[in-house]
């Protein structure tokens, strides 16, 4: 019963946590889903978001200006892996590695900019503090001492709407489509006269921009940036994408539904992880690994009896040629 | 339209692998010209097709398209003047995207996409009319996605995308080799609709030597990286298969090559 209650009181703040990488795995799906890229500067990148936002929080930056900040830093790491990708011709995968390595470093100097020297967290002071969405909302909102408007769950739905908005009008335009079609068939996309690098550069910066928002809103959530805090950011937008994908793939055609139905996958997984952290009693050291199972579940599910099926009646008329 | 100044291409050179594919092709093509090529495997055909469209450059030689030199553009800068239909019919459309995506992202070739909206209602109502020409029902079925249709559906969707804005050059590269008897003879049978009604400059490689008879005015053949006979006008007209066979091993020296020529 207590662990119920417990699990019950957590829940307010899962949501604000899944919202956010929900933000995370949103960008992710642009590279993974709509590029078929596997672009792995996010684990950097994500961390570069709350480093540039936190930074300039501290340095008494407003706090849409510092957010701006980070997408725009985002935008320059996807641009980074871009280049390596292609004009330097080095695989996406490995590029995006590369990219992720060098952040490490860039992500400590970003956050020691104020003492000139290399740091690996950086915490808002107090008198400066005045972020979007704090996990100490989750109480204050809810008291009186914060408007009510300021709960974290709700905010981070407005953003995530905003954000699913403005993608679904971008994918729609010219410029959007021909990323679709990149993604969808190189060889017909340079036929019909698009230029598929300058779109895979395109669509890198904007997916590694919001992977940056992302970081910067996990950042303000928690009151501080970290090394670490993007580490294995890849396997919770892969989860969140491929979780959305087996529970609302049937129902969810609409391109903004997909979208939705990334942002739920997020939701669902902190979900997952917070009923065996708290239900289970399970030790939280144990996380990295319940994460890798829980994606490997979830590749494994589409893959079993059905789903292959379908796939096999897809591709008939190829065969039948 | 098309000026081809001996352009050579080599692959893997310097290595065990090397291959000569393309060795001093020049070739020019007046406007409206209708011209089939053959030739058996290796022969260089579609290493041609390739290098026109820009899918590799070549080593040496000139390519002009309308007195523009393209030789140095890349492929999809070249596309702005070139239709292609490509032999895989998977290859020439994007199967997760729906007909009139496709089509309006073919109406768009050559042109800057902009943050305008991918396709306006006017566009879907001429579109729907150009499917209609098809007559495959397909102009009922516009928002479906491609990869949901046939071989045959797509060859003659990707030749309808293709022509949609009129090229300056229309490449078709075995583009019904992957097609049964019949949808191919239909496919050809637009194709050559398309090619009449628009009077568009075409490049077409065919693996049936009654189609490179029957359709163009004007045949090539290609041997070992060169054209090796080339034949137009009222002669063309008068060619039988016989004859065709009996030029090519005139041309290329040979008694076997016959059956290189007619098994590929």
């Amino acid at each position: 019963m207590e662990r119920l209650l417990n699990f019950g009181n957590a829940l307010p703040g899962v949501l604000s946590l899944g919202l956010i990488w929900g933000i995370m795995a949103i960008g992710l799906f642009i590279t993974y889903k709509i590029l078929e890229l596997s672009d792995l500067t996010v684990d950097g990148s994500f961390c570069t978001g709350g480093a540039v936002c936190i930074v300039m929080m501290a340095m008494g930056q407003p706090t849409w200006l510092a957010m701006v900040c980070a997408f725009l830093a985002g935008m320059l790491t996807g641009a980074v892996t871009g280049f390596l990708h292609t004009t330097c011709k080095i695989p996406a995968i490995l590029a995006g590695i590369l990219t992720q390595l060098g952040l490490w470093t860039i992500n400590m100097i970003i956050m020691g900019i104020e003492k000139g020297e290399l740091v690996s967290t950086l915490t808002i002071p107090a008198r400066n503090s005045k972020p979007l969405v704090s996990a100490m909302f989750l109480k204050t909102a809810l008291n009186g001492t914060k408007p009510v408007y300021m709960y974290p769950p709700f905010v981070l739905v407005v953003i995530t709407a905003c954000i699913i908005g403005l993608l679904y009008w971008f994918f729609g335009t010219e410029r959007g489509a021909s990323i679709r079609a990149t993604g969808a068939n190189e060889h017909m996309a340079r036929a019909q006269g698009i230029n598929t690098n300058a779109n895979k550069m395109l669509g890198l910066m904007l997916a590694n921009g919001l992977v940056a928002l992302s970081g910067s809103l996990f950042a303000q959530y928690n009151g501080n940036s970290e090394i670490n805090m993007g580490r294995g950011a890849i396997v919770i937008g892969l989860a969140a994408i491929i979780i959305g994908d087996v529970l609302f793939g049937k129902l969810f055609k609409n391109f903004a539904l997909k979208l939705l139905a990334v942002s739920f996958g997020a939701i669902v997984y902190y979900l997952v992880i917070q009923a065996v952290l708290t239900l289970l009693q399970v030790d939280s050291q144990y996380l990295k690994l319940m994460s890798a199972a829980i994606v490997a579940i979830f590749l494994t599910v589409p893959n079993l009896g059905g789903h292959s099926f379908k796939k096999h009646k897809k591709e008939a008329p190829v065969c039948s040629k | 339209m098309l000026e081809i100044i001996d352009i050579h291409k080599t692959f893997n050179a310097g290595t065990i692998n090397e291959k000569r594919a393309l060795q001093g092709v020049s070739l020019h093509l007046k406007p409206g010209d209708f011209v089939t090529v053959i030739g058996g495997n290796g022969a260089g055909k579609s290493t041609l097709m390739n290098s026109v469209s820009g899918a590799y450059p070549v080593d040496e030689g000139k390519i002009l398209i309308d007195g523009v030199d393209v030789t140095h553009l890349p492929e999809h800068k070249r596309a702005q003047y070139i239709g292609r239909v490509f032999q895989d019919p998977m290859m020439g459309t994007a199967a997760t995207m729906q007909i009139e995506e496709n089509l309006a992202l073919a109406a768009r070739r050559g042109k800057i996409r902009t943050l305008r909206t991918g396709i306006t209602k006017k566009e879907r109502a001429l579109y729907k009319e150009q499917l209609a020409t098809l007559g495959l029902g397909l102009e009922d079925r516009m928002t479906a996605k491609v990869g949901l249709l046939s071989g045959g559906q797509r060859q003659a969707l990707t030749l309808l995308m293709a022509t949609l804005q009129k090229p300056k050059l229309l490449l078709l590269d075995e583009h019904t080799a992957a097609l049964d008897p019949k949808t191919a003879a239909k496919v050809l049978e637009t194709t050559q609709r398309i090619v009449e009604r628009d009077n568009l400059t075409t490049l077409m490689i065919t693996h049936n030597m009654r189609d490179a008879i029957t359709y163009g005015n004007r045949l090539i053949m290609m041997y070992d990286g060169r054209i090796v006979v080339d034949v137009s006008g009222e002669e063309k007209k008068k060619l039988t298969v016989e004859q065709l066979l009996s030029l090519f091993s005139k041309a290329s020296g040979s008694d076997e090559v016959n059956d290189k020529l007619l098994l590929s």
